[in-house]
């Protein structure tokens, strides 16, 4: 593994006992979780389970009510803007549309991040983007602008974005979703080669059970604001808890309620006199 | 009007304006001067300057004819018509030139300029560039907020220009007024820094304001349609105010 902020000996990221309010709903509540170094781990949970907040969490663009977040042993919610920004240097994050500016071709955007933190010759910067491109398969649609691209594309052309500065750790925020089985298949590849060849630390949120054992070394389940199980992703599906079985099995209802709390439902429809 | 007048309304409105100074000050604090910024920013002002021509220069020209219909009508009840070329000059250098323009730019590039950041918010990019160590107050605002600065008294000019073809266009080939007394007139009665000077100072104050609140109203709309759409409609309408408010401002300390 590459000297960095992370090492070998620790849990890449660390969340400890978070707690986070967002728009007056309790998201996290005494969260408390630890990625392993070197591997790709994904986080898994329903729609509302938080798993974007714990991203924005790892990032710094959000800062929890109370607890700890860790990168390595850098306590990010301590960090000052531009203590955070020499960190972000070292962490590459795909957001979930891809982010790519649009008003730049594919080939700007991912010489984006280099032109502006080396000050290395544009010669070398553009042998780099193109290997980055290569790796991705998309060294051929250097030259278009994103909005020539497909969903998919502009994903792995914001990954060799990501990818650009070499980090230590890569966050792809749900990767999968809304994409046609072809292009979930190589973005689970990719995923899976980027982390075997460079060696990097990869977190995955997602909620696409399906993929996740083609390429996760590690999965974690979350729901309603806490951490429902982690482990090996193929013994996820023996673990007996309720809410594992209604995730994994994709059931409407469960312990995760189909219907939003509501009033009754024969005083919404028949009034209050009726109901009783 | 009551409505308007509500406690909570002038409050409101007042919070805006300190959150939008506030904004201003951080984006005048982290100013830098680099080749990309200079290279950036010569960017924008092809993109909200030299795209804005067209509607400038009709606009500029026939204001120059309307209002040299109507002074030289009124000026020649009085067997004054020959001058005037003083008061178009007059009217378009120190007034109308730059609050037509600024407004105008409003219009056309003010509200793209809102709409363009609003939309990078709701997809994510201004988030993108900040995960990648990048600050977007210093790639996307600053630019911008440059630009409408160097393009409003750029286009000023170019609005009076065609605003005194306008007046040529009546005066001189339609109404007979004699070519050397129309430039005659308008050169000893308009100076060089009182006058056209003033106006310039205007207009570069205008455009500063005009990109200020695009910058501002796109930064802060909400990141969904509903709110890129009120950020365009909220930049015309604050900025005409400005506008409107800094020009008699301006004028009063200028006189």
């Amino acid at each position: 593994m590459q000297q960095g902020i992370i090492k070998p000996d620790m849990p890449a990221i660390r969340l400890e006992n978070v707690r986070m309010v967002r728009s007056g709903t309790l998201v996290l509540d005494d969260f408390s979780l630890e990625i392993p170094a070197g591997k790709v781990t994904a986080v898994m949970g329903p729609s509302g389970s938080g798993k974007t907040t714990v991203l924005k969490l790892i990032t710094g663009q959000l800062q929890p009510d109370r607890g700890r977040v860790f990168i390595g042993d850098i306590d990010i919610c301590a960090l000052s803007k531009p203590e955070l920004n020499r960190v972000r240097r070292h962490v590459g994050v795909l957001l979930q549309n891809g982010a790519l500016l649009t008003d730049m071709t594919c080939f700007d955007n991912v010489a984006l991040p280099l032109r502006e933190h080396t000050s290395l010759p544009e010669s070398l910067i553009r042998k780099l983007v193109l290997l980055k491109l290569q790796a991705v398969g998309l060294r051929g649609a250097a030259e278009f602008y994103p909005a020539q691209l497909s969903g998919g594309m502009n994903r792995r052309i914001a990954t060799a974005r990501a990818l650009a500065l070499d980090p230590d750790l890569m966050l792809y925020d749900e990767p999968f979703a809304g994409l046609d089985p072809i292009s979930l298949a190589a973005g689970a590849r990719l995923i899976k080669q980027i982390n075997r060849v460079v060696g990097i630390t990869s977190l995955v949120i997602t909620h696409d059970v399906a993929e996740v054992s083609k390429f996760a070394d590690y999965a974690c389940i979350m729901a309603n604001g806490k951490l429902a199980a982690s482990g090996l992703p193929k013994d996820l599906a023996a673990d007996g808890n309720e809410v594992i079985h209604q995730f994994l099995e994709g059931l409407p209802d469960g312990p995760v309620p189909f219907h939003y709390p509501a009033n009754d439902l024969t005083e919404d429809f028949l009034g209050k006199e009726c109901s009783q | 009007m009551i409505e308007a007048l509500h406690p909570n309304r002038i409050g409101s409105a007042v919070r805006s304006l300190g959150r939008a100074v506030l904004f201003l000050l951080v984006a005048l604090k982290r100013m830098r001067c680099s080749v990309f910024h200079v290279g950036e920013t010569m960017r924008q002002v092809y993109y909200i300057g030299v795209r804005s021509l067209v509607i400038i220069m009709t606009a500029g020209f026939f204001v120059g004819l309307v209002l040299t219909l109507q002074t030289y009508d009124t000026l020649n009840r009085f067997g004054a018509g020959d001058s005037v070329s003083i008061v178009l000059s007059l009217a378009l250098f120190k007034e109308l030139g730059p609050v037509l323009t600024a407004i105008l730019f409003a219009g056309r590039a003010g509200t793209s300029v809102a709409a363009e950041i609003g939309l990078m918010k709701a997809t994510e990019q201004l988030d993108a560039l900040d995960l990648m160590a990048i600050d977007p107050m210093e790639r996307i605002v600053q630019p911008r907020l440059l630009a409408g600065l160097i393009a409003v008294p750029l286009l000023t000019m170019i609005f009076n220009a065609m605003a005194l073809l306008g007046g040529v266009v009546y005066a001189v080939l339609l109404m007979g007024v004699d070519s050397n007394v129309f430039w005659g007139n308008m050169q000893n009665a308009v100076g060089l820094w009182d006058d056209f000077g003033s106006g310039v100072v205007k207009a570069a104050v205008f455009g500063l304001v005009a990109s200020w609140m695009a910058v501002f109203y796109g930064w802060t709309c909400k990141p969904t349609g509903e709110g890129v759409a009120l950020a365009t409609t909220q930049t015309v309408i604050a900025t005409a105010i400005s506008v409107l408010l800094l020009d008699f401002v301006l004028s009063a300390l200028m006189l």
